[in-house]
């Protein structure tokens, strides 16, 4: 076989046929990765470990509102024909509960077993543009400054990524409203596109060239281009939300007392549903367990949310109490105080919080109608 | 670590099923430790051998009905260091709560041959509307797993990690998809509180609220969004009186629906 620096460099593009999907998995399963792509479980697309094309939800789509998912069959065999479930990506970097280590009282002292485990080797397939979005945000969540997180990182760095540009948009979607898609950013090692017949791949790194190189393809036609583009085009088109991101830190930090916040409060069940299903919500909690003998003790890290009181319980009381002041951090924090934390927005506009809302509560809306009545105050008629 | 005297355990039942007791003596595995742990000084359920108080933990299932069993309460408060309710009925009144929402008198006449030996109280209460409680452990029944951290956590002077979030926050960590919103089942998890690892919902069924109320829950807004999603108003109360019928957030959100489902009743 050709050098495959040669014959796929970075960034071009290649026509795959569809069946060849299968060949390309199971040169990663050679490799040693284990694949997580998306397929039906209780009734949705979820991300779980996949084996073979059969395995993802060929011929099936999603219809997407405010707090309602439904699969449906769509018309034809596409593979990729849907918007993102309830999982995301985030459950294998950053586990939901994690063991850190155990400890065992040793004579006088202590005795600290870290976790045995190697860190899994994982191949993401499937990983749509505001997904890769989100996964960057981590990186410089758990990556970026003097602390890095080593669970994060060791399966971060083992990571290969296939990433899938939408030809579909969701009900909730808006991506295009924040610029994280449908086009993929760089980062990802291939680049897949569905057309009808085949996938068009792009070469996004050196392995994603190298394994490439093992799959029969052809280069990609300039129609095969034209067609890329044009679906791209047609899903920003067809976003089912919009947000108007125009100065929206400032707007929020001077509408703090917002009527809208107390109105939203109203319908907010603090559940903590919109952080869990959020590919960018990184908050954790670190407990300590100690057995009955009081001779060993674990210490577990589990998801937490910013919509518990458990949060800010500081000096004997949680500091956010209402649901009020809880959802307003939640909100401020992913699309304004972020850009100060992190440099970017925190949210990606994937939609997940509004589809998984218990009951349908809406960013986007909330956000517009705080710029429509910019300046109001509580108590205030409007 | 020296102790220097096994702390006492006493497990007392009042109006219940046992099944909260029977948690405690379901902890195979770990009922030798414990055995070694604490001297467990009362639980008729497990042995009839009784050691006088006072008691270091006191573990109390079951609601409070009677005259008697508020006198008892009181006793057994004064005879505990730490006196934590276990389960619905003890931490809310209990599925027997449901005679709270009707006259006492009326059941009475309809169970029993000869109602005036009966001597009950008007509600079935928890023991908080007594005595002073120091922790309640939810649900119906207790988990096994909720009991050995506080009996941990109570040996090693710590405080007991039982969340006091949604249902939900369990669901999402152990990857299983809301089944309100993609099957539109409904659920109590968004206004109940976590304990139970979401057992119902990972078999596809709505949560109904066993472990009772969360902290700060919102059920208007939950029942308001199953309501216009065409749940009947006496589905509704139903959903919301079952075993926690009677803590405060639960009933409030039965008497919404059943004052919208009888306008004319409503005072």
């Amino acid at each position: 076989m050709a050098d495959p620096e040669v014959r796929t460099p970075t960034g071009s593009l290649w026509r795959m046929e569809k069946a060849q999907l299968q060949t390309l998995m199971e040169k990663l399963t050679q490799q040693g990765y284990t694949i997580i792509g998306p397929r039906i479980q209780e009734g949705a697309i979820v991300y779980d470990e996949v084996h073979r094309i059969s395995d993802l939800p060929i011929g099936w789509t999603d219809e997407q509102d405010g707090g309602s998912y439904r699969l449906k069959r769509r018309g034809d065999e596409a593979f990729f024909g849907y918007a993102v479930g309830p999982h995301s990506w985030k459950r294998f970097l950053h586990p939901p509960v994690f063991s850190l280590g155990r400890t065992r009282r040793n004579g006088q002292g202590f005795e600290w077993t870290p976790p045995a485990d190697p860190p899994p080797r994982y191949a993401f397939l499937g990983v749509r543009a505001c997904e890769l979005h989100a996964i960057a945000i981590l990186d410089r969540v758990f990556m970026g400054g003097p602390y890095v997180d080593p669970v994060y990182r060791a399966r971060r760095e083992a990571l290969f990524l296939i990433a899938v540009q939408c030809t579909t948009a969701g009900g909730t979607c808006f991506c295009a409203s924040m610029g994280t898609g449908p086009k993929a950013p760089p980062g990802a090692d291939l680049i897949l596109t569905e057309l009808p017949d085949a996938f068009v791949v792009e070469i996004g790194t050196e392995r994603g060239a190298a394994l490439m190189a093992e799959i029969p393809c052809t280069p990609a036609t300039e129609a095969d281009r034209a067609a890329v583009e044009a679906h791209l085009e047609e899903t920003a088109r067809s976003m089912g939300r919009q947000l108007d991101t125009a100065d929206l830190p400032a707007l929020l930090y001077r509408n703090l007392e917002h009527p809208r916040w107390e109105e939203v409060a109203q319908r907010c069940l603090t559940c903590g549903n919109c952080t869990m299903v959020c590919p960018t919500c990184f908050c954790f909690t670190v407990e300590d367990l100690s057995d009955l003998a009081g001779t060993q003790a674990e210490r577990v890290r589990r998801w937490d949310s910013c919509f518990t009181t458990a949060f800010t319980y500081t000096a004997g009381r949680p500091i956010r109490q209402s649901a009020k002041a809880r959802y307003r951090q939640w909100l401020t924090h992913k699309l304004a105080s972020w850009w100060d934390q992190f440099g970017t927005s925190g949210c990606v506009g994937c939609g997940r919080c509004i589809t998984w809302c218990p009951v349908g509560i809406d960013l986007t809306e909330e956000v517009r109608a705080i710029r429509e009545t910019d300046g109001a105050l509580a108590g205030e008629r409007r | 670590m020296a102790r220097r005297r096994k702390p006492k355990l006493a497990v007392w039942k009042f109006a219940s099923c046992d099944g909260c007791q029977l948690t405690l003596l379901d902890c195979e595995e770990e009922l030798l430790t414990l055995a070694g742990e604490v001297e467990i000084a009362y639980f008729l359920e497990a042995s009839r051998a009784v050691v006088r108080g006072p008691y270091d933990l006191s573990l109390v299932e079951g609601s409070i009905s009677t005259p008697e069993q508020v006198d008892q309460i009181r006793e057994i408060r004064r005879q505990s260091r730490f006196l934590v309710a276990i389960g619905a009925c003890a931490t809310a009144g209990g599925i027997q709560a449901l005679r709270n929402f009707a006259d006492v008198r009326g059941f009475l006449e309809l169970v029993y041959a000869r109602p005036e030996y009966i001597k009950t109280l008007e509600k079935s209460l928890p023991a908080s509307a007594y005595v002073p409680v120091d922790f309640e452990l939810r649900g119906c029944p207790i988990g096994k797993g909720p009991l050995l951290e506080l009996i941990s956590a109570f040996l090693n002077g710590r405080r007991p990690n039982i969340p006091n979030h949604s249902v939900c926050i369990e669901c999402k960590r152990r990857g299983t998809v809301c089944v309100m919103v993609a099957q539109g089942i409904p659920c109590l998890g968004p206004v109940t509180q976590a304990g139970c690892g979401a057992l119902c919902p990972a078999y596809r069924r709505g949560c109904y609220g066993c472990f009772g109320p969360m902290e700060t829950p919102n059920p208007a807004s939950l029942g308001d969004w199953l309501l216009a999603r065409g749940m009947s108003s006496p589905d509704l109360v139903r959903l919301f009186r079952t075993f926690n019928a009677y803590a405060p957030a639960f009933r409030e959100a039965g008497e919404r629906y059943a004052e919208a489902a009888n306008p004319d009743r409503s005072s």
